[in-house]
């Protein structure tokens, strides 16, 4: 099918891959990249944020043309309970700045352009073509890969693997291991459509001003998770997400879950009267910097989610995959201009790079985090915000109870649920795991 | 907590999505046996997009036309063996319009 060598073959056309693409591509190496679904983004999931900074630092003009749905203002963090919830928001209207640091994405129409600025480049995009197999030599460095179309293997010098978090080719050659139990958590999502001045009178906004809530608390029943409402132009994402290891323990079906989300009387009025247009689901890499594999060795570079790339704390996961796809195209351009050969020891120069960036050096910050999460998850998931919502009522609800009374039930309940020293308990190991 | 019962059903939220079936192709397989893991068990639960059923029998069962491939069952199933786990051919299984 294709006998030409390639300098560097791109396994899919998510936020790494075509990152990597573009980014090799622009610097002249001959570049193909090999995506399973029908068209880039078919097969991708995300709530989704985009980081315009991590973009910018690729595609200095892409707001010129990108499909961005809304520029973010606002953000709310909700704490849950069956039937109230405890916000903290945060809106500034130094967001609507000339160059807006969030937007809202619809991935398979974003991908979609993404991947045409890499060709555009000169990247060539084979999609319905699934990688099944790396090639390797008689010494284990990777040079190649097999597909699923007719034809024999493709040859390149290196491989660039960004397969996403549910990525077979790394595993079947033991490049990495298969994402455990506890290292990713299963979201499902659905796309609610209704028309723009709904979306903006609901969630008091002007037009393309975006809002996020991000919620979490009694909706994931005791288990490590989170809730999420996402405003597009035209659609409300709504999604809900736990860890798969929990999942399991507690035999809980997602979707229901995210019914559960849905009819909470904090979230209905906000998607009433939509039209759901689409149900996905996604599994998000929640290990953390224990977590990550490999990144780099004979013939091959791992990106993205693939490498268990993502931020849980600050949920940042694409931007951290562009980063890492950016990052390891310009190692393997560095490598290539000194002709030296795709060898571990010279694509090396990607960790190290990865090493020097905020990816790793904000996934080193919280890497105590994931293991504090997945312990504690009673406690954070559905007594703390059961108690906080109860101080709340306390405190805003007037009923002649004396204020003093009020205040002594809401630390009574406190230390009931947790004992003093269980709260100081609780205090010092999330100040040690975040700082 | 069980909210069985309560709310839209799986294939409902199906029909909204945009499928390619690869007709007689299933790209998961269960290994056939005769009691289930608690792993392949607890998918009947944990499948987002409803895959998994028990058979009279007491087997586990699967229709993967509906699969989203997110790669749970991968994840719990594989390494035992259980299942076998491929992509669908390229171009086929769920082509998602927003994602």
């Amino acid at each position: 099918m294709i006998d030409e060598k390639f300098d560097a073959i791109v396994i899919g056309a998510g936020m790494a891959g075509n990152a990597a693409a573009y980014t090799m591509a622009s610097r002249g190496l001959k570049v193909l990249q090999l995506e399973r679904g029908e068209y880039p983004g078919s097969k991708n999931v995300q709530g989704g944020i985009l980081y315009a900074d991590m973009l910018e630092k690729i595609i200095p003009e892409f707001r010129n043309e990108a499909p961005l749905e809304r520029r973010l203002i606002e953000q709310r963090f909700w704490f849950m309970t069956d039937k109230a919830h405890t916000g903290m928001h945060y809106r500034n209207e130094d967001f609507n700045e000339e160059k807006p640091n969030r937007y809202t994405i619809i991935r398979s129409q974003f991908d979609r352009w993404f991947a045409r600025q890499a060709q555009e480049k000169g990247a060539i995009l084979l999609c319905e073509t699934t990688a099944i197999e790396l090639i390797q030599d008689a010494y284990g460095k990777v040079v190649g890969v097999r597909t699923d179309r007719s034809g024999g293997p493709i040859h390149a010098d290196v491989v660039v693997l960004a397969e996403g978090v549910n990525g077979l080719l790394g595993a079947r050659s033991d490049l990495r291991p298969r994402p455990t139990a506890q290292q990713v958590a299963l979201a499902v999502k659905e796309m609610h459509f209704l028309p723009p001045e709904v979306i903006e009178a609901r969630f008091n906004l002007k037009s393309d001003e975006g809002a996020v809530i991000e919620a979490a608390g009694t909706i994931s029943n005791g288990m490590t998770g989170m809730g999420f409402i996402y405003t597009n132009k035209e659609s409300i994402s709504v999604g809900i997400g736990c860890l798969v290891s929990d999942f399991a323990e507690n035999e809980t079906s997602p979707s229901e879950l995210l019914e559960a989300f849905k009819k909470h009387p904090s979230v209905a009025p906000l998607i009433a009267g939509s039209e759901v247009k689409e149900y996905a689901a996604h599994l998000i890499p929640e290990g953390g910097y224990k977590a990550i594999p490999q990144l780099f060795g004979n013939g091959w570079v791992i990106c993205g989610d693939a490498g268990q790339l993502n931020n849980a704390i600050h949920r940042e996961g694409s931007n951290l995959a562009m980063t890492s796809g950016r990052i390891a195209g310009e190692a393997i351009f560095q490598v290539k201009s000194r002709r030296e050969p795709m060898n571990a020891d010279n694509l090396a120069l990607y960790k190290k790079m990865l090493d020097e960036s905020f990816v790793l050096k904000d996934l080193k910050k919280y890497k105590d985090m994931p293991e504090l999460l997945h312990t504690q998850a009673q406690n954070l998931f559905l007594t703390y915000p059961q108690l906080v919502s109860k101080a709340m009522e306390n405190f805003v609800r007037v009923d002649g109870k004396p204020k003093i009374e009020k205040e002594k039930d809401t630390v009574t309940r406190f230390r009931k649920a947790r004992g003093t020293f269980g709260l100081i308990g609780d205090a010092f190991r999330l100040a040690r795991a975040w700082r | 907590m069980s909210l069985e019962g309560q709310f839209q059903k799986v294939e409902e939220k199906l029909f909204q999505n945009r499928y390619m079936v690869d007709s007689g192709q299933p790209h998961i397989r269960i290994t056939p046996h005769d009691k289930p893991s608690k792993n392949l068990l607890a998918m009947t639960h944990l499948c987002p997009a409803g895959c998994y059923s028990v058979a009279e029998s007491g087997q586990v069962e699967l229709t993967a036309d509906g699969c989203l491939e997110c790669g749970t069952c991968r994840v719990l199933c594989e390494e035992s063996g259980d299942i076998t786990w491929n992509y669908p051919r390229g171009g086929y299984g769920i082509l998602f319009k927003f994602g």
